[in-house]
């Protein structure tokens, strides 16, 4: 277990560098920062001022290690747009964007787990046919034209929720009901293709031999070894949900990461993107290395792969 | 609605008469056992007459569209579609903010979905599959490298990545497509690699290194044609993903550049008067969502098709 658990760690170190050299480097090798941040009518001598101001002059492995060195002392840099600490926006709204992204995550598993153990249960019935087109539509439906349909309907018709905006419990709603529906769909193929296996397996069939209720059958022995793999891909959809969050964001106007992502990369403000895609990435790199952690620890096969 | 039957026809008809109808004590070939289950299966058939259709719109649109998709007239703002209360069959879908009809747009958007989607797809399933048939055939340092490519990838959040790229490189379609394909190799590669790892030790792939083939053969006339049913079912799921993506960066304004019609982006313009027209986020939107979930049934259908064991 601690040699798997090392191995994995430096695995995930490595790939935290590399993500961090790219997200540092995107917008830098993306085009010219500094004639961008100048603007159009903008003079050459503009320019090399800007370059010079923010240090996109000097050679680019100086920048990257001087950045990494103050990061990682907790120093991100400063916003050009409010000259905050970007530590500090960060950390101002990843509350906003974790509780829209956890409870996204739960309102997916609590419907999608059920709807996948029932389409397996009733096997090529008309309620394995209706969750599979439930899950065809729902990965087929564009996130951001369902928040429009959602806030037509539930917000400007029926009016139960507001529209947009984050002062009270009935804004996040919408939001995380359209969040939840991105990921519903794979949790659910993935419980039923889970409790397919399961289900036609030795140890079910003695399990039902020997005389225990159905209902103990199916949650107490089956569902427990069809819901492992559902277990890791939660943690990576976590992941992929903070990184998604930034067009529900945007569209409800809450205030979290994604949006302030889109705002800085609208306004060019280089340190704040920068920080974030590292930031999120990183996120997800320790979601991913936990998922693979208590996987093992469930299941000691991993470990040998 | 012609068009629809026309295809359909098309489609069931396409398979010939099965060949082995002349020796029918022997077993059909799975030739003709996979034109079969082709002709019973109707996602497949459902998918595909959609696509056909959205190409065909797609490639024709200058004889298709009544109108320039460009072409404004401020006095024909907001015109309700034909259904809508003052609608008129002059605009069957009705025109928008700045008087531009809503139909014309609509079809050449399908253009822009299926060009980035298609080619974006290609792109992908290039890097990917090369990636992942090295990894998996070579093993060791090749194949810790790949993982470790696949990696870095996964950890990357994709439209984030792609809305700051975009931003900066301006919004040249090639450069979108040329974005998107980097962006969404990973599933390719994490198939492929798996896949070659168990052919890997296959007899055919041993005899015929027994038999003296060179590596790079066996990648080639071996390996990948085996792999060519998986990659297109692949491939298919990551297109209609492209589509979503391009729509959403679009959408956000930082993928396909007014004036030009893309369907993400009419949502967009649409939603500043959604409250009062809202067929105006409605159509363009419900014609990404026919477009992928038809991308969708299609890439499902050729996978029960030709592997019906690896359905689930």
């Amino acid at each position: 277990m601690l040699r798997f658990f090392v191995r994995r760690l430096i695995i995930a170190l490595c790939v935290a560098i590399t993500v961090s050299i790219i997200g540092f480097s995107l917008l830098r090798l993306s085009g010219d920062l500094a004639s961008v941040l100048a603007g159009e009518n903008a003079s050459p001598e503009d320019i090399a001022r800007i370059a010079m101001n923010y240090g996109l002059d000097r050679p680019f492995y100086i920048q990257y290690l001087d950045w990494v060195t103050s990061a990682l002392r907790g120093d991100l840099g400063r916003s050009l747009f409010t000259s905050e600490p970007v530590s500090e926006l960060i950390m101002d709204r990843i509350g906003v964007t974790g509780g829209l992204a956890i409870s996204a995550l739960i309102l997916a598993l609590l419907v999608a787990v059920p709807l996948g153990v029932l389409a397996a249960v009733k096997a090529n019935t008309w309620w394995d046919r209706a969750a599979l087109i439930f899950s065809v539509a729902g990965q087929a439906t564009p996130n951001f034209w369902l928040a429009l349909i959602f806030i037509l309907v539930f917000a400007v018709q029926l009016r139960w929720v507001p529209v947009s905006g984050s002062g009270s419990i009935a804004h996040f709603i919408l939001p995380v009901v359209t969040l939840a529906v991105s990921i519903m769909p794979s949790t659910m193929r993935l419980t039923r293709a889970g409790m397919m296996e399961v289900l036609s397996s030795d140890y079910v069939r003695t399990a039902r031999a020997k005389g225990l209720s159905p209902f103990k059958v199916l949650f107490k022995h089956a569902l427990r070894n069809a819901i492992l793999p559902v277990v890791s891909l939660a943690a990576v959809q976590l992941g992929f949900l903070l990184g998604g969050s930034v067009i529900v964001e945007s569209i409800f106007a809450l205030n979290g990461i994604g949006y302030l992502a889109f705002q800085s990369i609208v306004r060019v403000d280089f340190p704040v993107v920068q920080s974030i895609l590292v930031f999120l990435s990183c996120a997800y790199i320790v979601l991913t290395l936990l998922s693979d952690l208590i996987n093992a620890k469930l299941d000691p096969r991993v470990q040998l792969r | 609605m012609m068009s629809t039957i026309v295809t359909r026809t098309a489609v069931s008809g396409a398979a010939p008469a099965s060949r082995s109808d002349e020796f029918d004590t022997l077993a059909p070939s799975p030739k003709a056992l996979m034109r079969k289950r082709a002709r019973g299966h109707v996602g497949l058939i459902i998918g595909t007459t959609i696509i056909t259709v959205i190409v065909l719109m797609a490639v024709f649109a200058p004889l298709i569209a009544p109108y320039d998709p460009y072409a404004q007239d401020l006095s024909r703002r907001l015109i309700d579609p034909v259904w809508g209360a003052k609608g008129t069959w002059d605009n069957i879908f009705g025109t928008d903010a700045l008087g531009r009809d809503v139909l014309s747009r609509l079809i050449y958007g399908a253009r822009i979905s299926l060009l980035v989607g298609f080619t974006a797809a290609v792109i992908a399933g290039i890097i990917g599959t090369a990636l992942g048939i090295l990894g998996g055939y070579y093993g060791g340092k090749v194949d810790a490298f790949v993982v470790y490519l696949i990696n870095v990838k996964l950890a990357l959040p994709v439209i984030l990545v792609a809305l700051s790229v975009s931003s900066i490189s301006g919004g040249s379609i090639m450069a979108l497509i040329i974005l998107l394909g980097f962006l969404t190799w990973d599933r390719y590669a994490v198939v492929t690699r798996s896949m070659t790892q168990q052919m890997r030790e296959r007899e055919f792939i041993m005899s015929s290194k027994a038999a003296g083939a060179s590596n790079s053969r066996i990648l080639w006339r071996e390996i990948l044609p085996n792999l060519m049913n998986q990659v297109i079912i692949i491939a298919s799921l990551d297109m209609a993903l492209i589509i979503l993506v391009e729509a959403a960066l679009s959408f956000l304004g930082l993928g396909i550049r007014p004036p030009t019609p893309s369907w993400g982006l009419m949502v967009s313009e649409g939603r500043a008067v959604m409250f009062f027209k809202p067929y105006l986020i409605m159509i363009p939107g419900a014609a990404i969502f026919l477009l992928v979930i038809a991308i969708n049934m299609a890439g499902d259908g050729i996978r029960d098709v030709t592997s019906p064991e690896g359905r689930g």
